[in-house]
């Protein structure tokens, strides 16, 4: 991929920006139609993005950020409408007529979305697809445009690319169907680039190598990129300009330097501070283990059958030891596919695995059924999804007082409601709220449930399956918070089940890497977050908390 | 794939042997026979008459008997229709069948599509609206109503077409009989067209494809419309077997001698031979149009792979 590139240019030739901005949105409102009225999603903001630079916007959900770019494009939803303007080289695009408005967007101004899974057309090959734009905007002849899709494929890093032009979507991986996403937006060569969370999707390794990717071609056609993001680490690294938004406003506007380093407006400083700090003390060494496996195995057989051969087995973990420690937080971290979720649920028995587990000093494989639901009580399990895992048609009392009922039979009404109450101040909720449906909370509120859910039930050990992700950073924040305190109120010990390394590495005493189902590393979190021991952790760490330092151990391996 | 074709029509003898042995069976369990209704038969004669077509052997012996014959060919005679044997009827009343509901068939598809894409494209707007109606009166008001209305209208008022009849095949002969096969079908699939495209356009590679300035039809007819043929392409095969297979009511009220009438009148008679006939009919256009639909998804749908 090196090689078909021209040598890039420093970052002292950028071209100062001059009067007329390449891309500009003045004064613009997008509001939408709904049943319970209008709702303004953007209220009369200003960008301007200048040629050969980065423009990040963020903001956090229902910030306006990615319906400023869809109304500037064109592809509001049909109740979507927009006032104000945008400017491409100072020619108005708002309120175009459709044949008109796509003279600009492919042509001059292209876009990337945060699903590369579902933005790809699934019946047509990619070289088909890319060849659109080329056809469409440069005029190419069938032959010369599938010429140029090899070129531009090579250009975006996919290998052996003339035999991937008749592959289908669904024959690739996510990471590359963002680069296919990449290689059609930039193959008209438009000089602004607008990237809706392009990375959002996709595993931190591959995460820093689009980002990688994105900077070099900026450089070779000096494009101007608006970057929305909710992720400040990755404004940091890549915006030359940072745009904070918040419910439809920008709060604070100005170069990535200073906006990110000394933040104006309160909103900014909250998002800063909100960024996931401190370190957690181990346990003492002498404190009693709680859970302990040895040389655990889990295998999945797919297929198979009396005509269909031997079935496919995947060693989802293999060969995994782990002890904790009460009060001691392990964090489990890998990539999609790993196996670190196998890993949790093998430990608390809800998948079945081979080796021995005990929990408490009990070996969990061979005692009887109650006495194992009588160990259950102490372990319980927090899953990502805030909105998927808590049943819509029951009331939050509930949702957390279920466990209750099978695990403290002898407990009446009022006891169980008192526990209820209990729970809920326990995770700073209201417990007035308590008559309300999951669909009334946010998305913090819910994982504050799920959490007095588990908690309800006094357990001492809590597995935590990426219980952060689907939020917002200033809400994974109190999450964060909430699960320390209540550590040190219940002496309770964690699996922590992440792929995000910053809020690992707040929560954790001891780490675990994990990759294809094989432990990787492991040791206490200072330790291996300041020495890593292995190659492929050096890159997760890389990847997730400087972009820069990601090229080292890239080039390193070249 | 060609192998998965020999496999599929090698899997549709099994179901064959079972749907014309569920179906030998069921139909001798109706009460009644072939000759039942015929006035004044004395007994030696229906005893005569049930000798010669060997209806007075044990069940499983006519049983055996009807297979052995089937795996021939043969059909049987009919019954009530003495002349002819079964095969006889269908050779004549088939091609009839079959070209009035092929040509419904492709006339529902293409005028249906059509409203559809139009419906969604313009969705909660007057044509939109007047897709919707239509559909739901085309698929409300029944075809007994349908024929009578239109023979009403344009043979016996306007005197544009005649009443009924095949007149040999002439086309003013068929066009009743078409227009009323395929209003419900225009109908039925104005509705799926209409759904699966509303579907499709709020895909997210459609706002990819928009985001790249593609052209308006190049948006909806190469990326929308391809993945929204597929519960058309889902319906069409079950509605193709019915169709090609004959309409009772329209046959009968336009006179016309295809093979639809054939199955009502042969179960009412008890008609034995001529029933199984069917049967195994419409199960054969059954089998072989849902082999084509699974093969028309692969054809469309490049995650689909048959082997």
């Amino acid at each position: 991929m090196e090689a078909t590139l021209s040598p890039s240019r420093s970052s002292s030739d950028r071209s100062p920006p001059d009067s007329t901005p390449l891309f500009e949105v003045s004064d613009l409102n997008v509001g939408f139609d709904t049943p319970d009225g209008a709702v303004l999603a953007v209220r009369g903001i200003h960008l301007a993005l200048h040629a050969g630079e980065t423009l990040a916007v963020v903001g956090e959900s229902g910030s306006g950020k990615s319906q400023t770019m869809m109304a500037a494009m064109g592809l509001l939803a049909k109740n979507g409408r927009a006032t104000g303007s945008v400017r491409y080289r100072g020619r108005e695009i708002l309120g175009l007529k459709a044949a008109a408005l796509n003279e600009v967007r492919g042509a001059k101004i292209g876009m990337i979305f945060q699903e590369p899974m579902t933005s790809l057309d699934p019946l047509y090959t990619i070289g088909n697809q890319i060849a659109e734009p080329l056809t469409r905007h440069l005029r190419l002849s069938g032959r010369a445009a599938r010429q140029r899709a090899v070129e531009l494929l090579t250009l975006v890093g996919i290998p052996d690319p003339a035999r991937r032009l008749d592959a289908y979507p669904h024959e690739l991986s996510g990471g590359q169907r963002q680069r296919v996403m990449i290689a059609m937006a930039l193959a008209a060569e438009p000089d602004v680039l607008i990237a809706d969370e392009p990375t959002t999707a996709l595993d931190v390794t591959v995460q820093a190598q689009i980002i990688d990717l994105l900077r070099t071609l900026q450089r070779r056609f000096g494009m101007g990129i608006v970057f929305i993001t909710h992720d400040l680490g990755l404004a940091r690294h890549f915006a030359d300009r940072v745009a904070v938004m918040r419910h439809g406003l920008v709060v604070e506007e100005g170069p990535a330097s200073e906006v990110l380093t000394a933040p104006r407006a309160e909103y900014t400083r909250m998002l800063l501070a909100a960024e996931p700090t401190g370190t957690k003390a181990p346990p003492p060494p002498d404190a009693p283990i709680v859970l302990e496996a040895q040389r655990l195995n889990v295998t999945f057989r797919i297929g198979g059958g009396l005509f269909a051969g031997p079935p496919l087995v995947i060693h989802a973990v293999n060969n995994v030891s782990v002890t904790l420690r009460e009060g001691q937080t392990i964090g489990i971290v890998g990539e999609s596919g790993s196996g670190k979720s196998t890993l949790g649920r093998a430990l608390i028995r809800l998948i079945e695995a081979q080796g021995d587990i005990r929990l408490f000093g009990e070996p969990v494989n061979a005692i009887d059924a109650q006495s194992l639901r009588a160990l259950r009580r102490q372990v319980q399990i927090v899953f990502q999804d805030p909105f998927g895992s808590l049943s819509p048609r029951m009331t939050v009392g509930e949702i957390i007082t279920e466990g209750l009922r099978v695990h403290a039979p002898e407990l009446d009404r009022r006891a169980r409601e008192r526990r209820a109450v209990e729970a809920l101040e326990d995770v700073s909720l209201d417990p007035a709220l308590r008559n309300r449906y999951p669909h009334e909370f946010s998305g913090g509120q819910r994982q504050r449930i799920a959490i007095a859910r588990a908690v309800i039930l006094k357990p001492r050990v809590l597995v935590l399956d990426e219980p952060t992700s689907a939020l917002d950073r200033s809400v994974q924040k109190d999450i964060v918070d909430l699960l320390r305190r209540l550590q040190g109120a219940h002496r309770l010990s964690y699996l922590f089940i992440s792929h995000d390394l910053s809020v690992v590495r707040a929560l954790s005493d001891w780490i675990m890497v994990m990759r294809a189902g094989q432990l990787v590393e492991a040791g206490p979190t200072d330790e291996v977050f300041r020495a890593p021991a292995a190659a492929y952790t050096r890159e997760l760490i890389a990847a997730a908390f400087g972009l820069d330092e990601a090229h080292a151990p890239a080039a390193a391996r070249a | 794939m060609a192998r998965y074709v020999l496999r599929r029509l090698l899997t549709a003898i099994p179901t064959l042997f079972l749907i014309v042995t569920l179906s030998f069976f069921l139909l001798r369990v109706a009460p009644g026979g072939p000759f039942s209704q015929e006035r004044g038969l004395s007994a030696e004669v229906k005893a005569n008459l049930e000798r010669v077509y060997q209806l007075d052997a044990p069940l499983w012996r006519q049983y055996l008997n009807y297979l052995a014959d089937l795996l021939h060919g043969n059909f049987g005679p009919s019954y009530n229709l003495p002349d002819f044997t079964v095969a006889d009827l269908f050779r004549v009343g088939l091609p009839v069948s079959m070209q009035l509901g092929a040509s419904a068939l492709l006339l529902a598809l293409i005028i249906g599509s059509i409203l559809g894409i139009l419906a969604a494209l313009r969705q909660n707007r007057g044509v939109d609206y007047g897709v919707v109606a239509l559909a739901t009166a085309g698929s409300t008001i029944p075809t007994f109503v349908i024929a009578p209305l239109y023979q009403l209208v344009f043979a016996l008022t306007l005197a544009w077409v005649p009443v009924a009849g095949w007149g040999g095949g002439a086309l003013v002969n068929k066009i009743g009989p078409v227009l009323t096969l395929a209003l419900p079908q225009i109908a039925i699939v104005a509705r799926l067209m209409r759904g699966a495209m509303i579907e499709a356009l709020r895909a997210n590679h459609i706002r990819t494809a928009r985001a790249l300035g593609l052209t308006s039809f190049s948006v909806v007819v190469k990326h929308a419309l391809r993945g929204a043929v597929l519960p058309i392409i889902s319906y069409a095969g079950p509605a193709a077997a019915a169709l090609l297979t004959g309409s009772v009511v329209v046959e009968t009220v336009f006179a016309i001698p295809g093979v639809g009438r054939y199955f009502v009148d042969a179960a009412l008679n008890r008609d034995y031979t001529l029933v199984m006939g069917t049967v195994v009919v419409i199960a054969v256009f059954v089998i072989v149009f849902n082999l084509l639909v699974d093969l028309a998804y692969a054809l469309v749908d490049p995650r689909v792979r048959y082997e």
